[in-house]
C-alpha cells in the first residue's frame, strides 16, 4: 500500500436539471504526478474539474483532500488548503497589469503587499513574464494570458494545480513551451491534474490518464495502456484518428 | 524554502515600485501644501464657499470611490450614510448638547453598522441590480426622514447659535477654519486610499471588481471584499455628512439625503478616473465649481442647468475617455517613456 492519495473523488454524481454530467465517478490523485483527465466532448470532464476546484459542489459523493472532507468548502478555502486552478477562457484581471494580478493570488500566502510582490516576481521569473510585468493583462497575447493564468495560480503556492486545457488553441511550438513549463512547475513538487483534448500534447506529458466518456470512468492507466484500451479507441481516440 | 538572496532582477522591481509610491507621497504632499494656501490668495468669502464644497465633495467622492472605483460595486445610494453623519451628529448636538465630534464618529460607527446591514443582502446582488437596491434604499430612507418627527421631519434641525469654536465646530463669521476642515478630511480619504492600493484589501477589491470568479479560485473571499469596502466607505461618507452639517448648520431631509448628493459623490470620481488615487480630486476640481457657479449665477431656474452640465459631461466622457480625465495624462506619460 502507497502512501495517501492527495486528492480522492469518492462516487460523484451531479447532474444538472435533467441532464446527469457526472455519473458515480471514483478518482484519485497521487502525490507528485501529472494526472491527465480526458475525454470527447460531454464527457463530464469540465464538471468533474469544477467539483474539484470548489466551483459548485456534487449532487452526490465527496471530495477528499489531504485526508480532510472538502466537498462543502469554498473555492477561496481550497484555495488556502493548497489547490489553484486556471480557467479554460483565461480570465484574467484586466484593469491590473500583469505583476499586480500575479500578487492577488500572493496574498493568500503573504499578508504583507512587500512579500506578495516579492513572490510575484519570481514567479513571474518563473512562468517566463517577468518582462511584461507591468504591461496591462489586457494587451497579453492568447499564449501570454495562458502563462498568466498559471502564473497567478502558481503564487497561492499550491500543491495541487488544476489546468483547464491551458493548450487549447495554441500553435504546436507554443503548446510545447507550454509543456516544458507544466514539467518545471511539477519538478517544483507541484502535483498536476489536467484536462485536455489535444491528445498529442498531454500523452507524452502525464504519469497517468483517467479517460471519462459519457459521465463516467472509462478507462485509467499509462498513457500507454490508455490509448491501447479498445473501449478508448472506440470511444475517442479512434475516431479522432480516422478524422485525422 | 524560499531562497533569501532574489535576483537582481527581482530586486530592480520592487525598487522602481516603492520610488514610485514615494513620489505618488510627494506630489500628494505638494498638492495638499499648494491647496492650503490658496485662501491666503483668494479671499472672496462667496468663491473660498465653493472651495470648500470643492475640497468636501472630493473627500466624499474619494470614500465613494474605495466601493465604487477600487471594488467595482456601483451604489448610487450614498447619500444615506451621508444623511446619517449628519442627522446623527446634529440630533446629538441639537438635543444632547454632545460634542459635534463625538457625533461625528458616532454618526460613522452607525453608517458601517447600516451599510454591512444593508451590505448582507444587497451584495448578492450583481451589476446593476446592486445599483437599483441602493438607490431605493436609500430613497426609502429620505422619505423615512420626512416623516420621522423626533429628527424633525420635513421641517428639518436648526443648530443653535454659538460662539466660532472648533468644539463646537460652529464658525459663523470666518469661513476658513471649514476650508482646512473639508482639506483634512479629503487628505485623510486620499491617504486611506493611499494605503489600501498597496494592501491586501486593495488589489483583492480590484480583482472583485474585475472578475469575481477567478479572484475566489485565488483565495479571495468575494463577499467579505465588499462588505470591508462598503464599511470603509459609508464610515468617510458620514464623516462628510457630520461636517456638511455643521458647515450649513442646518438640515433637512432633502438637503442632505437627496439623490442629487449620491450623483454628486459618484460622479467626479467617474469623471476624474473611476477607481483611481486622484480621479475623486480632478473630477471635483472641475465639476464643482461649474456646478456651484452657474447655480449662483442662473439662480432660481440654474437648478436645472447643474443637471444639464452632468449629463453633458457624463457624455463626453463616456464618447471620448471612458476611463476618466486622467486616463489622457497616464497614456501620454507612457508614450514619453517609450520614446
Amino acid at each position: 500500500m502507497t502512501a495517501e492519495p492527495l486528492l480522492k473523488a469518492e462516487r460523484i454524481t451531479r447532474r444538472f436539471g435533467g441532464l446527469t454530467a457526472n455519473s458515480d465517478i471514483s478518482m484519485h490523485v497521487e502525490r507528485g504526478e501529472i494526472l491527465g483527465l480526458i475525454g470527447p466532448n460531454g464527457a463530464g470532464k469540465s464538471t468533474l474539474f469544477n467539483i474539484i476546484a470548489g466551483a459548485f459542489p456534487p449532487s452526490e459523493g465527496r471530495i477528499i483532500f489531504e485526508g480532510r472532507d472538502i466537498t462543502r468548502l469554498s473555492a477561496p478555502k481550497r484555495c488556502r488548503l493548497g489547490i489553484a486552478r486556471t480557467f479554460q477562457v483565461p480570465k484574467s484581471f484586466d484593469t491590473m497589469t500583469v505583476i499586480e494580478n500575479v500578487i492577488v493570488g500572493g496574498f493568500v500566502r503573504h499578508p504583507s503587499a512587500a512579500a506578495a510582490r516579492r513572490a510575484a516576481l519570481e514567479v513571474l521569473e518563473f512562468a517566463a513574464l517577468r518582462n511584461r510585468a507591468d504591461t496591462p493583462a489586457s494587451e497579453l497575447t492568447p499564449p501570454e494570458k495562458r502563462r498568466l493564468e498559471v502564473a497567478r495560480a502558481l503564487a497561492t503556492e499550491p500543491k495541487l494545480l488544476l489546468l483547464d486545457e491551458v493548450f487549447a488553441g495554441l500553435t504546436p511550438s507554443e503548446a510545447r513551451q507550454g509543456s516544458e513549463l507544466v514539467k518545471r512547475v511539477r519538478e517544483k513538487g507541484v502535483t498536476i491534474v489536467m484536462v485536455e483534448h489535444v491528445m498529442e500534447v498531454v500523452m507524452p506529458l502525464v504519469d497517468r490518464a483517467v479517460v471519462l466518456d459519457l459521465g463516467r470512468v472509462l478507462a485509467e492507466g499509462t498513457p500507454v495502456q490508455v490509448v491501447a484500451d479498445p473501449r478508448v479507441i472506440s470511444a475517442y481516440l479512434g475516431e479522432r484518428h480516422r478524422a485525422a | 524554502m524560499r531562497a533569501a538572496v532574489f535576483p537582481a532582477s527581482v530586486l530592480a522591481g520592487e525598487t522602481t515600485h516603492v520610488w514610485k509610491r514615494r513620489m505618488q507621497l510627494l506630489i500628494g504632499a505638494a498638492v495638499f501644501a499648494a491647496v492650503a494656501a490658496i485662501p491666503y490668495f483668494v479671499t472672496d468669502i462667496y468663491l473660498q464657499n465653493v472651495l470648500i464644497l470643492t475640497l468636501m465633495y472630493a473627500a466624499l467622492s474619494q470614500s465613494w470611490n474605495i466601493l465604487g472605483g477600487y471594488c467595482g460595486q456601483i451604489s448610487l445610494g450614498h447619500a444615506l450614510y451621508f444623511g446619517v453623519g449628519a442627522y446623527t451628529t446634529t440630533v446629538l448636538f441639537v438635543k444632547y448638547g454632545i460634542s459635534p465630534w463625538l457625533g461625528m464618529g458616532a454618526g460613522g460607527a452607525l453608517s458601517v453598522l447600516l451599510a454591512l446591514a444593508l451590505g448582507y443582502p444587497c451584495f448578492r446582488l450583481a451589476g446593476h441590480y446592486f445599483s437599483i437596491a441602493t438607490i431605493v434604499i436609500a430613497e426609502t430612507a429620505l422619505l423615512l426622514a420626512h416623516n420621522w418627527n423626533y429628527v424633525g421631519a420635513a421641517m428639518g434641525m436648526q443648530w443653535p447659535f454659538n460662539p466660532d469654536s472648533w468644539a463646537t465646530l460652529q464658525f459663523a463669521r470666518n469661513k476658513l477654519p471649514y476650508f482646512y476642515f473639508a482639506l483634512g478630511l479629503f487628505i485623510v480619504t486620499w491617504l486611506v486610499t493611499y494605503a489600501i492600493e498597496e494592501s491586501r484589501w486593495g488589489y483583492w477589491w480590484r480583482a472583485v471588481k474585475d472578475n469575481p470568479e477567478a479572484a475566489r479560485s485565488l483565495g479571495v473571499t468575494v463577499f467579505e471584499s465588499k462588505m470591508a469596502a462598503a464599511a470603509i466607505s459609508a464610515f468617510f461618507t458620514a464623516i462628510g455628512g457630520a461636517f456638511y452639517a455643521a458647515f450649513v448648520s442646518y438640515i433637512d431631509p432633502e438637503s442632505v439625503m437627496a439623490f442629487r448628493f449620491s450623483l454628486l459623490f459618484a460622479l467626479p470620481a467617474v469623471l476624474g478616473g473611476i477607481g483611481t488615487l486622484w480621479g475623486p480630486a480632478v473630477g471635483a476640481a472641475i465639476l464643482i465649481p461649474i456646478t456651484e457657479i452657474t447655480r449662483s449665477y442662473a439662480g432660481g431656474s440654474g437648478s436645472g442647468l447643474d443637471l444639464i452640465i452632468y449629463g453633458g459631461l457624463i457624455m463626453f466622457i463616456a464618447l471620448i475617455k471612458p476611463e476618466g480625465i486622467l486616463s489622457l495624462f497616464r497614456r501620454s506619460a507612457k508614450e514619453g517613456l517609450a520614446t
